[in-house]
């Protein structure tokens, strides 16, 4: 309650330090990510001046490293662009979640918000709407945390890359199972519902049954699939819930 | 590879997935049942990536034995992220693991 009325008083420098300060231990949790994209864009056939690009522009942690799976098993782009799409779909549930906060900004402030949201900055500014709900600089604060986890992205980006340089053979070293070992960690926090498990057990059956298809088409297909039989069996066990007894 | 369409392409729908909503400052809304649908997107995308990359480690044949430390190591790794739910803790578990199958073991190789 305290924090409440204290922000209703700070100054748009004070909540943009507060925004930083707030994503740092996920800027940490980053770190390796960044490093390890910059590292394996050379070997998986971006050029060095790509690689940087892609963190500038698209700044997309999961796609760029999907991307980069992709690109060094043969995808074309299309399948790529269409990857990142449906990677990117959560960001839809992210910005729904905060419309009711940026729909009275400006577009100079909306735009640039936009290019910066990612799940870290996300998950910082929703935590802060939870205990100051009357922010008036909440888009400080946004920016804060935003710009703190661009920079990070891009410095991480440069040094994966020069360590690339530095060391050719890392590539060697079992890094393409990071990627893997990464995802699995992010998966199991979903795996907590029936629909859920279903969901996934059909993705990686329909990305085997289908892993052949030119251009890794088989990603989208089976990702396509898993998604129908989850959303399916939610809906059934909804009906059976609701259903008199 | 043409890199600037490769980029470009990115970009568009990247910022378009993030700019959709409040561009339209909420005019445009999706029924529920997408929202409930979009929930799926994740774990449905990352592990249609996962599977062919553990089971599929050279790209040419399944490899589905103990004797593949890709899946080895990914099914210890699963293993201790449904049990402790950490990330960081599960990266270095399987990849320590994988390094220790792969260099010490000489699997896979």
């Amino acid at each position: 309650m305290n924090d409440a009325s204290d922000s209703s008083t700070e100054s748009p420098a004070e909540a943009f330090r507060a925004g930083a300060r707030a994503t740092l231990p996920l800027i940490i949790g980053a770190i390796p990510f960044g490093i390890l994209f910059g590292t394996l864009a050379g070997p998986s056939g971006l050029s060095v001046a790509a690689t940087l690009a892609m963190s500038l522009i698209v700044f997309a942690g999961s796609a760029q490293f999907i991307a980069l799976g992709l690109l060094a098993g043969g995808a074309g782009i299309g399948v790529i662009v269409a990857t990142t799409f449906v990677v990117n779909l959560r960001h839809l549930l992210y910005s729904a979640a905060l419309v009711e906060r940026v729909k009275s900004l400006p577009q100079r402030w909306r735009v640039p918000m936009a290019f910066w949201l990612t799940d870290e900055t996300f998950a910082a500014v929703s935590n802060r709407l939870l205990t100051h709900e009357r922010d008036p600089n909440p888009h400080w604060f946004y920016l804060g945390s935003a710009l703190a986890m661009y920079t990070n992205w891009q410095l991480c980006t440069w040094l994966g890359v020069a360590l690339g340089e530095l060391f050719p053979d890392m590539t060697n070293w079992g890094l393409d199972f990071a990627m893997s070992v990464t995802f699995i960690g992010m998966v199991a926090p979903y795996l907590r519902s029936r629909p859920m498990w279903l969901c996934v057990i059909t993705a990686a059956a329909m990305a085997m049954a289908t892993w052949q298809l030119p251009h890794k088409l088989g990603l989208i297909v089976a990702a396509l699939c898993a998604i129908a039989v989850g959303y399916s069996a939610h809906r059934l066990e909804r009906a059976r819930l609701e259903a008199p007894l | 590879m043409n890199e600037l369409a490769l980029i470009t392409g990115m970009f568009l729908v990247t910022f378009g997935t993030r700019y959709l909503l409040w561009g339209t400052a909420g005019r445009f809304r999706f029924p529920p049942w997408m929202s409930d649908a979009l929930g799926f997107v994740p774990p449905a995308v990352l592990t249609a990536i996962i599977t062919p990359a553990v089971l599929v480690p050279d790209g040419q044949a399944p490899d589905i034995s103990l004797a593949n430390p890709y899946l080895l190591a990914a099914l210890v790794a699963l293993a201790v992220a449904l049990w402790r739910r950490n990330l960081m803790l599960t990266i270095i578990v399987g990849m320590t693991l994988f390094m220790l199958l792969r260099w010490g073991l000489g699997l896979g190789g």
